[in-house]
């Protein structure tokens, strides 16, 4: 967790673009940062954590950490928030008011586009959130310019009044570079100045701000113009000029290191005058962006010709060989056959859960129970999706569960009239975004079992606090949140909220028919830790007995990593059915004792290493 | 071109081929080189596919190894090196180390793990070296080893002498883990001997 460290001196630096943000947030000295964890972006927060000299914290979500750093702007404090693209659909209420009132501290918010959906339910533009709150948005190229942008941003937020979208893609924020670093600036908080006219925005308050808002955007207009963070890299061959930002310049320079290069910094408003200027400058303009054709558009309405959606991919990252294509479709030419062997058709291998995970048994209980429908939300537990469980009929975004669990028992009709409606949502997302949807199953009368799987930590993005775990983001004690009391709190009777642990198969499914077949909100709480988080304490580990093991493969059904296949057989059935048989063996490195699988062997061919050890149940202890 | 030097190093979640990589730019750092470091590891601890490209020269642009671009492929795991094998450049050279990790898709029956992936690369025509590094480590009584041991495989094989990479190696257990720098060290030329030999094309 983040306890303080000594900052390493200013020099040559070998960082992540999320690391060198961080770094830079320090350096500008800014008062409070805050995040929600989430894909390629969480490492920023994470990092800054360890500084000295600021307030970090994890917020519950996305609006809440924009909102923070909103309040310590108007105090006059520097603030950050960070947040993945989608977070920022999150955050956006809070945007597109804040940005009539504008910012008094220095307000940047780096929002990380998942480009190529590496760890996401969707790839979305970011840069759009520039048009449409009228803000600027920074583009860097790699680590050093995360860096040396996030400084930047700072200087133009406070000499503009406007917050300023730092906008980083996966291949910026996880991507090693060298980055000059520099010393760090002691920024005065300058205080509030009370001013609702400017600061609660009610119509007739908001209504004169809007004309100052655009005031700001063409003085924004007119700095895009002679901002140095746009600029044109010569280049001898002028059959085809790129417009470019972000990652893709790397790529194009690497493509096409003699094309003429139009590279945008400050990429909304973009300058269009230079623009217009560097296409009368090449024969042919092709705008690379990733990943929507929004500077073409505007480059189009303007007047200037140009081609980019039009032979590059629109979705996906611009990496030298797609733009190779790209060229080679611009030019008619065929693109040349790669000189390397043909990549080889092999197995997937898809992320799955882990080893001795609690959401195991939840999975597997769920694939051997009929006529359900099962809504799942945004999580490790999200992998239920997969094999061998099959476990989920829809996942959308942050908290949806709740709220699509209610309508699809409100919505359903004689086709599903007999079918039981559960939400799967995890601690972390129930109250990011989820508690809102219950409490509307509850006031809406919902029939919905909802199961809450509570593993103290946000186990996707590497395990980071929130109100459930009881720590804060620098691992001190925190208030930990009673979901027990919460869920009842929202709605949910008492006797219908019950808590208990995933690893005891009976148990849970006992539970799940009996509270399914109740015509009312009901929460099953599992409590079982992450097995990656603090110190988890494995028991003995289990194998299989070869002798007994009768090659059924139900342990299989619980999807453990840890369970490989020896051989393969086919029986004849009594019935003239002939079945598959897969024998096993269980990984004893990787086998924490949890006994998830002994539960579903009947011929009880799964027994303790060593029968004469005494055995402990498993331990959950915080380091 | 021909100045960039073009690793790809790949394995499975929780092999620990983000942190080998880590350690080589690390070498070529303290050599002044450019270096840049990309990973393409989506929800890589959860047992996913893992590829982490090292480019290091005077000057890098782009962080990614495009196909036939590597000069050099470090495979953690049997069939991953096979998966990437069309990163290799014409004349460039595959590590493999022949430890297999079987994911739960295969073991539910719905795909079907390589035979023998190390033979369907020579086939392929490609150069390489295969050794058991996970049984090497487990030599030496510690299955966390075979990171070390893939690092000393690389090491001969790579712009700048062995030692600067057996240093970085070194200096990272120095830091953290004193108690387990011989051991390493040990490791580290256990991977190098088990690759010495020329490198065969069929």
């Amino acid at each position: 967790m983040g306890a303080p460290m000594k900052v390493p001196a200013a020099g040559r630096m070998f960082m992540s673009g999320n690391e060198a943000v961080a770094r830079a947030v320090w350096e500008s000295g800014v008062g409070v940062a805050a995040a929600y964890p989430g894909t390629p972006s969480t490492e920023i927060l994470e990092v800054l954590a360890h500084y000295p000299d600021l307030y970090t914290e994890w917020a519950v979500n996305e609006k809440t950490s924009l909102e923070i750093a909103f309040g310590a702007s108007m105090m006059g404090a520097r603030a950050f928030c960070a947040m993945k693209h989608v977070g920022l659909n999150v955050a956006s209420d809070a945007l597109m008011t804040l940005t009539l009132t504008g910012v008094k501290g220095g307000l940047v918010i780096a929002v990380a586009d998942d480009v190529g959906l590496s760890s996401s339910q969707n790839e979305q533009d970011s840069r759009f959130w520039g048009r449409f709150a009228h803000v600027p948005v920074l583009e860097p190229a790699d680590s050093q310019e995360a860096y040396a942008m996030t400084k930047g941003a700072f200087e133009l937020s406070e000499r503009f009044g406007a917050p300023v979208i730092l906008r980083m893609t996966t291949r910026i924020c996880h991507v090693k570079g060298v980055i000059i670093s520099g010393e760090r600036v002691e920024v005065p908080t300058t205080g509030f100045t009370r001013d609702p006219q400017r600061w609660v925005m009610v119509p007739g308050h908001a209504r004169p701000r809007l004309p100052m808002m655009y005031e700001r955007e063409a003085a924004l207009r007119a700095e895009s113009e002679v901002s140095g963070l746009n600029m044109v890299v010569e280049g001898s061959d002028r059959r085809i000029g790129i417009v470019t930002s972000g990652p893709v310049f790397m790529h194009a320079r690497d493509a096409f290191p003699d094309a003429p290069v139009f590279k945008l910094g400050l990429s909304y408003p973009p300058p269009m005058d230079r623009l217009r200027e560097f296409a009368a400058s090449v024969d042919m303009l092709l705008v690379a962006e990733e990943t929507e054709p929004l500077l073409e558009t505007e480059m189009k309405a303007a007047g200037i010709a140009c081609y980019g959606k039009d032979v590059l991919p629109r979705t996906g990252e611009l990496a030298p060989d797609v733009l190779k294509t790209g060229f080679a479709r611009l030019r008619g030419e065929v693109v040349p056959e790669p000189e390397h062997v043909a990549p080889q058709p092999i197995f997937p291998r898809p992320p799955t859960l882990c080893a001795a995970c609690p959401h195991l048994g939840i999975y597997y209980t769920l694939s051997q129970m009929r006529n359900l429908l099962v809504s799942g939300d945004i999580g490790c537990y999200t992998l239920g999706a997969g094999h061998p469980w099959n476990a989920l009929d829809a996942t959308i975004s942050m908290g949806a569960s709740m709220g699509i669990a209610l309508g699809m028992d409100k919505g359903r009709g004689p086709a599903d009239a007999n079918k039981k409606v559960l939400a799967v949502i995890g601690d972390s997302t129930f109250m990011h975004m989820g508690m809102q949807g219950l409490l509307d199953i509850t006031y809406n009368r919902g029939n919905v079992t909802i199961l809450l799987l509570d593993n103290r930590t946000v186990g996707m993005t590497g395990g980071q606090d929130n109100p459930g775990s009881g720590r804060d983001i620098h691992g001190n004690e925190a208030p930990r949140v009673d979901f027990a009391k919460l869920c009842e709190a929202l709605g949910v009777k008492k006797e219908r909220i019950r808590t208990l642990d995933p690893y005891q198969l009976p148990v849970l499914f006992k539970a799940l028919r009996e509270e399914t077949k109740i015509d009312e909100p009901s929460v099953i709480i599992t409590d079982r830790p992450c097995v990656l988080i603090d110190h988890y304490e494995p028991t003995q580990a289990y194998l299989v007995e070869d002798d007994r093991c009768t090659g059924c493969g139900n342990c299989l059904d619980v999807g453990c990593p840890a369970i490989h296949v020896t051989r393969r057989g086919k029986e004849v059935k009594a019935s003239g059915k002939e079945v598959d048989l897969a024998f096993v063996r269980i990984e004893t490195a990787a086998c924490t004792g949890c006994g998830l699988c002994v539960q579903p062997c009947a011929p009880e061919a799964i027994v303790h290493a060593d029968p004469k050890k005494t055995v402990q149940p498993m331990q959950f202890v915080r380091r | 071109m021909s100045t960039i030097t073009n690793i790809i190093v790949c394995g499975v979640g929780g092999q620990g081929v983000m942190t080998a990589t880590e350690i080589l730019a690390e070498a070529a750092l303290s050599l002044g080189f450019d270096v840049k470091k990309t990973e393409v590891a989506g929800m890589s601890q959860r047992g996913g596919v893992v590829t982490s490209h090292l480019r290091f020269g005077p000057e890098v642009r782009s962080p990614q190894v495009l196909p036939g671009q590597a000069d050099l492929l470090v495979g953690f795991e049997a069939a991953e090196s096979l998966r990437w094998g069309h990163m290799l450049r014409p004349g460039g050279v595959a590590l493999v180390n022949t430890g297999r990790i079987v994911p739960p898709v295969v073991n539910i029956g719905l795909f079907d793990y390589p035979d023998d992936p190390v033979a369907q690369m020579r086939e392929l025509g490609l150069a390489l070296h295969s050794f058991d590094a996970t049984s090497l480590a487990l030599e030496l009584g510690n299955i966390r080893l075979g990171n070390t041991v893939m690092l000393g495989a690389m090491s001969d094989r790579l712009p700048f002498p062995a030692q600067v990479l057996r240093d970085a190696v070194l200096a990272r257990f120095a830091s953290r883990k004193p108690a387990l720098v011989e051991l390493n060290r040990e490791a580290f030329e256990m991977g190098r001997r088990a690759v010495s030999g020329e490198s065969v094309a069929a």
